[in-house]
């Protein structure tokens, strides 16, 4: 058959000479090997304490926005829950009332809202479809828990920080 | 012999038990951290500074298991084995000769169990002991992957038990001794009438062989067949939980260490280092000899430890291959140049 390119090469076997069948001029190359890596750098990074530095488009834990002042984006309109390939998404919507407008920026808001942690692929998909930029995937690995059920990260956990003041 | 002898014969007992204990305990974190080094890793850090109290939340572990005697076993050669295993491996450094005599007025401390003219013979013994630990363990397990590792196991250490017999052989006709205590004493120093006095520059190649046969007999890469985790699942040690399975992997370290000792001290001068007649006080040489022999058993472990990452296991035929057609006749060559040499030159 044809050669398709000219990178191949034919490789002859031949049989050891002497100092290759002895094997021990070899175990001493392996053996220095071996000792070069003993004097080098680990290159463990002990995770809990340190952390090695994400991608600019890693996507981690959820976080819902707020804009300049302070008011929640979300408007509950469910493009998210929608768009979302695992329906790891739920929230209940609620409308919002008089003297709450420091609170919401829209007319309606989520009362609750859930993302359920062990059911989201982090796709992405939810950032994309929101016209509100009110969540990004912009957090944290999702850190471990015993319990099914502490996975459920609700508004408590995926608001923004100001609310919790 | 007198109460004081007794006494000072049973602590020396004591200490050496304890010390052979603690590195075997010490030599598991040096394997995790050396393997660690070699992989570029960092090996166990949390329990403790450096990861220091690692062998001692192992031990506790090994002890806090279930213990499991599986139905079909026969229980007694199921316990037996095991503990013969660690028998043999603990009473290997009865013999070994530390360090030169202590003196304290008129009291003399012989830093050796036993110094007995067959020393030499009784190591070869407790060596060949060991492995009835293993053979009888896989027999009795009931397990047709610890029965292979106990075939492999007895077979492996029959056939280099040979070479290694006959390396010794070779080494025997230079010192004319079988006594480890003058085999150590030939060594004294390092120069002596233009040549070297260790053992090893008068007999490299029966260096190399006793080397070869001591991985063998130790059942370390690349010779851990009896092990051999990617064929016989754990090999003789399959069945095996608990504080048993701890005996077994125990009786490695501690068989490691005495072999390094014994290396150090037939090959290497043992207690014996450069310039040691120019240190006055006797004493003083004396304990000097002994850190100077732990520092090179130390190395031999830690050579063990090198070789173990870096050489791959050999296969069952290369194993047999090497050691009945070129280790054999190599040692016999050996015999047959150091005869031809003591009786031509000297």
């Amino acid at each position: 058959m044809e050669a398709l390119s000219s990178k191949k090469k034919v490789l002859e076997q031949k049989p050891l000479n002497f100092w290759e069948r002895i094997y021990l001029p070899t175990i001493a190359q392996g053996l220095a090997i071996t000792m070069s890596h003993f004097f080098r750098k680990p290159v463990t990074i002990q995770y809990p304490e340190q952390k090695r530095e994400f991608s600019e488009n890693f996507r981690g834990m959820h976080s819902l926005k707020r804009d300049e002042e302070g008011r929640e984006r979300c408007t509950a309109c469910g493009l998210c829950a929608l768009s979302c390939p695992a329906e790891a998404i739920t929230m209940i919507a609620a409308e919002r009332k008089k003297g709450e407008e420091h609170l919401y920026r829209e007319e309606k808001y989520a009362a609750v809202y859930e993302i359920n942690m062990l059911r989201c692929i982090f796709c992405g998909l939810c950032e994309e479809a929101c016209p509100k930029e009110a969540i990004y995937l912009d957090g944290d690995i999702v850190p471990s828990d015993y319990l099914r059920k502490d996975f459920i990260y609700g508004k408590d956990k995926l608001v923004e920080e100001p609310l919790n003041q | 012999m007198e109460i004081a002898d007794i006494i000072i014969k049973f602590i020396l007992v004591v200490i050496i038990f304890a010390i052979s204990l603690l590195i075997a305990l010490y030599s598991t974190y040096a394997e995790r951290k050396v393997a660690a080094f070699f992989q570029d890793r960092l090996g166990p850090n949390r329990a403790g500074p450096y990861g220091l109290f690692q062998p001692f939340a192992d031990g506790a572990k090994m002890f806090l298991k279930e213990e499991i005697i599986p139905t079909n076993a026969s229980a007694f050669l199921f316990i037996a084995g095991p503990s013969l295993s660690i028998l043999t491996a603990c009473i290997g450094s009865a013999v070994i000769p530390w360090g030169q005599k202590l003196t304290f007025g008129t009291t003399v401390i012989d830093l050796q169990v036993a110094d007995i003219n067959v020393g030499v013979l009784y190591i070869l013994g407790v060596v060949s002991l060991g492995v009835y630990g293993v053979m009888i363990g896989g027999w009795a397990s009931n397990n047709k992957y610890s029965l292979l590792g106990a075939i492999r196991a007895a077979s492996q250490n029959i056939s280099y038990e040979i070479s290694m017999g006959l390396s010794i052989i070779a080494l025997l006709m230079v010192t004319g001794t079988l006594s480890l205590r003058e085999i150590a004493e030939q060594q004294h120093g390092f120069w002596y009438h233009g040549w070297f006095t260790w053992n090893f520059f008068k007999q490299p190649l029966g260096f190399l062989l006793f080397i070869i046969c001591a991985f063998a007999e130790t059942n370390r890469t690349p010779f851990d067949l009896p092990e051999c985790e990617t064929e016989l699942v754990g090999g003789y040690h399959t069945e095996y939980s608990s504080m048993k399975l701890g005996f077994y992997l125990f009786s490695e370290y501690i068989n490691m260490f005495v072999s390094s000792a014994v290396m150090a001290t037939l090959y290497f001068g043992g207690y014996n280092f450069p310039f040691m007649d120019l240190i006055g006080s006797p004493n003083l040489v004396a304990i000097l000899g002994v850190i100077i022999l732990f520092a090179k058993i130390f190395f031999f472990i830690f050579f063990f430890m090198w070789v173990r990452w870096t050489i791959p296991r050999f296969r069952y035929d290369q194993l047999m291959d090497l050691g009945w057609k070129s280790l054999i006749p190599l040692a016999i060559a050996n015999i047959v140049i150091t005869g031809v040499v003591i009786t031509f030159f000297k």
